[in-house]
C-alpha cells in the first residue's frame, strides 16, 4: 500500500446531469482520484443513479456478507419478505490490491402485496433494510433504492472504483468519496455512501451531534448499527423528506438551522417557519463541521455545515452540476466551466432532474 | 524552466523546483496544475512561479522570499504562515487563507472564503498584507494580530463580507470599501473614519494591487473606506481570572 504523509480530511466529489444524460464512472473516479492525498486508503466508495435502467421499478439492494452463513440466512429472510426476481454477484476486478472483500451479492425485488396491508411500500423495504442490518450477523445493506446502487468497500476510491468495474455503469448522479477515518473504524460496511432506499450521502467531516440524532431517529423505527456518524444523515432525510414530507429547503433548515441571532433578523413569516423547525426539530440538527452530498432519484444536494468549517466548491458546464471539496478536482473532468462557486455556510446547493413529474 | 505538471504528484513536482531553484533558477512557468499542494511551500529565494491550472492547498505555505502568479482560481490554505515574497492570483480563493501570516503580499483579484487572515501578525517592519477585490466569508480577521487587510468588494456582490468580522482581534488594521453592518462585527473590533495617514497607507498599497489585476485606481481608492481597529490589545486579559 502506498504510504503518504497526513494531509488529512476526506474527500467527496459528485456530479450529475440535470437532462438525465447517463455518464460512465470512469469521470467520477478522475476526479476523485485527484484528491488522493485527503483519503488514507480506509474506504472509499459511489452512489450511482440510473444504472439499473431495465430493473428500474424493482429494489436492487446491494449487499455485503462476513461468511456464506450470513448470506444464506439474509436470502432465507428476502424469499420470506420479497419476490426475488433476480440475484447475481456483484461484477468485481479482482487483480488490484483490494485484499479481503466481504461476499458482494446483488437482488432485484419486489414487494409482495400481501405485505402492504397495513404499511406503505417504502416504509416496508426501510424496516426490512433495519432488520437485516440489526438481527442477521454479518450481513449488511449497502444500498436498497431503485435503479441505483452504492459501491463501497475499505482501500482508496479509485481502487475500489476499479474493483467494481464501475467503467460499465452509466449514470446521470455519480458521487464519490475517499476516507480518512478519524473517530470510527474502517471497514466495508463503514466506508461511505450510506444509504437508505434511494437516498445516499457521502460526507467529509464529524456530526458531534450523532447521539441525539440517533436517539431521535430511534424513535421513528430507524436503527444505527454502521458504527459511524455519517449513517444519521441519511436517515434524517428519509424521515423528513419522505415521511413528514418537507420541502428540500425546510430539510435544509431542520439539519443546518439559522443560528437564534439570524433567525430575530428574518421576516416575520420566515421567522415564524424557523422557530417551528428549531422547536419541533431540535433533535435533527446536525452539528459539528462538515460538508456533504445527498444523492436521490431526483437529484442531489450539496450541504456545508453552518460556520463552514469543511470545504465545497460547486460548478456548473451546461446541463451538468458539479460539487467538490477541491475545485482542482472539477477541473479535472471539466476544464472550462460556466460558473464555479464557493456556497456560503449553511446554504444547499441544489441540482434537480429535469421533466420529472 | 517550463514544466508540464499534468498528472505529477505534488512532491516529485516540488523537488523539482526545490533542486532547480538550489541551482539557481530563477523562472518557472507549471502549465496544466491541478490541485498539487504545497507549492512553493518553504522555499526562501527570489524566484518567480507562474501557475497555470488550479494549485492545491497550502500554496506558499511557510514561503520565505518567492513571487507566485496564478492565472486561475486557488484553493484552500495559501500562504500559511508565509514569511516574506508575493502571491498573486488573478481569480478567487478558498477558504483559511493567510492563517498565521507575518509577512509579504497576497492579492486576490476576486473573492475570498471563510477565515481570511486568522491570526495576522507583525513585528517591527514585517508587515503583511493582504488584499482581496471581491467578497469574503465569515470570521475574516479573527484573532487577528498584526498587518493589513483590505477587502473591496469591486464585483458588487452582497454580502461584501461575512459575519464575525474581527472577532478577538488585539492588532493590526482592516479597511473594508463599503459601510459594514455592525451586526457581522465582532465584539473586539471598532469603527472608524480614515485619516490622511490611513489614505496614504491605501494609495500605496492600492495602486500596486490595481497594477496587477488593471483595475482602475482613482476610482478604487475613491470609494468610501470603513477602518476596523482592535478595541484592546488583550481583549481576553480577564476571561480566566476570577
Amino acid at each position: 500500500m502506498k504510504v503518504d504523509g497526513i494531509p488529512s480530511g476526506c474527500a467527496i466529489s459528485g456530479m450529475m446531469s440535470e437532462d438525465g444524460r447517463r455518464i460512465d464512472g470512469r469521470v467520477i473516479i478522475k476526479s476523485i482520484a485527484c484528491m488522493h492525498d485527503r483519503s488514507n486508503g480506509l474506504g472509499g466508495g459511489f452512489a450511482a443513479y440510473g444504472i439499473y435502467p431495465k430493473r428500474k421499478d424493482q429494489y436492487a439492494f446491494h449487499m455485503m456478507y462476513d461468511n456464506i452463513e450470513s448470506k444464506e440466512a439474509t436470502e432465507e429472510f428476502f424469499k420470506d419478505a420479497f419476490n426475488v426476481d433476480k440475484d447475481e454477484p456483484i461484477p468485481t476486478f479482482r487483480e488490484n490490491g483490494i485484499s479481503n472483500p466481504p461476499i458482494l451479492w446483488r437482488y432485484f425485488l419486489e414487494v409482495p402485496e400481501n405485505k402492504l396491508e397495513f404499511i406503505s411500500e417504502r416504509d416496508y423495504v426501510m424496516k426490512t433494510v433495519m432488520k437485516v442490518n440489526s438481527d442477521i450477523e454479518g450481513a449488511f445493506v449497502a444500498s436498497s433504492g431503485k435503479n441505483m446502487g452504492a459501491f463501497k468497500g475499505v482501500g482508496y476510491p479509485e481502487d475500489i472504483g476499479k474493483f467494481y468495474k464501475l467503467e460499465d455503469y452509466s449514470a446521470y448522479i455519480w458521487t464519490a468519496h475517499g476516507r480518512f477515518p478519524t473517530n470510527t473504524p474502517g471497514w466495508w460496511g463503514g466506508a461511505h455512501p450510506f444509504t437508505l432506499l434511494d437516498w445516499s450521502v457521502v460526507h467529509n467531516g464529524e456530526i458531534s451531534s450523532y447521539g441525539i440524532n440517533k436517539r431521535y431517529l430511534e424513535m421513528f423505527g430507524y436503527r444505527l448499527e454502521l458504527r459511524t456518524d455519517t449513517e444519521v444523515i441519511a436517515y434524517l432525510f428519509d424521515l423528513l423528506v419522505r415521511r413528514h414530507k418537507f420541502r428540500t429547503d425546510r430539510a435544509i433548515m431542520a439539519l443546518a438551522t439559522p443560528f437564534w441571532k439570524d433567525i430575530d433578523r428574518m421576516e416575520p413569516e420566515q421567522k415564524k417557519i424557523a422557530i417551528a423547525i428549531r422547536q419541533v426539530y431540535g433533535s435533527t440538527l446536525l452539528n459539528g463541521p462538515f460538508s456533504i452530498i445527498i444523492g436521490h432519484s431526483n437529484g442531489m444536494i450539496g450541504l456545508n455545515d453552518r460556520i463552514k468549517l469543511r470545504p465545497m466548491t460547486a460548478a456548473r458546464k451546461d446541463d451538468m452540476l458539479y460539487m467538490a471539496s477541491e475545485e482542482s478536482a472539477i477541473r479535472e473532468i471539466a476544464p472550462d466551466l460556466d460558473e464555479v462557486w464557493s456556497p456560503r455556510a449553511g446554504t444547499a446547493v441544489i441540482g434537480t432532474l429535469r421533466d420529472v413529474e | 524552466m517550463r514544466i508540464d505538471a499534468k498528472g505529477i504528484h505534488y512532491r516529485p513536482l516540488n523537488k523539482i523546483i526545490r533542486i532547480a531553484a538550489a541551482s539557481g533558477e530563477k523562472e518557472f512557468e507549471l502549465d496544466n496544475v491541478g490541485g498539487q499542494r504545497y507549492i512553493g511551500t518553504g522555499l526562501n529565494d527570489s524566484i518567480k512561479i507562474t501557475i497555470n491550472g488550479t494549485p492545491g492547498n497550502d500554496l506558499g505555505a511557510f514561503m520565505n522570499g518567492p513571487k507566485i502568479i496564478v492565472n486561475a482560481n486557488a484553493q484552500d490554505g495559501i500562504a500559511n504562515t508565509m514569511n516574506a515574497g508575493e502571491i498573486i492570483v488573478h481569480g478567487s480563493v478558498g477558504d483559511i487563507i493567510g492563517y498565521g501570516m507575518r509577512g509579504g503580499k497576497l492579492y486576490i483579484k476576486g473573492d475570498a472564503g471563510y477565515r481570511v487572515g486568522i491570526h495576522m501578525k507583525e513585528y517591527k517592519k514585517q508587515v503583511p498584507i493582504i488584499i482581496a477585490g471581491g467578497t469574503a466569508g465569515d470570521f475574516f480577521g479573527e484573532y487577528m494580530a498584526g498587518g493589513i487587510m483590505i477587502l473591496l468588494g469591486l464585483n458588487g456582490k452582497s454580502p461584501l463580507v461575512g459575519d464575525y468580522v474581527g472577532t478577538g482581534m488585539h492588532g493590526g488594521v482592516i479597511y473594508i470599501r463599503g459601510k459594514v453592518d455592525p451586526y457581522h462585527l465582532g465584539k473586539e473590533v471598532s469603527c472608524l473614519e480614515l485619516g490622511e495617514e490611513d489614505m496614504k497607507l491605501l494609495g500605496s498599497y492600492l495602486k500596486e494591487y490595481c497594477e496587477h489585476f488593471g483595475f482602475d485606481f482613482n476610482e478604487v481608492v475613491g470609494g468610501k473606506f470603513t477602518k476596523l481597529v482592535p478595541l484592546s490589545h488583550r481583549p481576553y486579559g480577564n476571561l480566566y481570572v476570577y
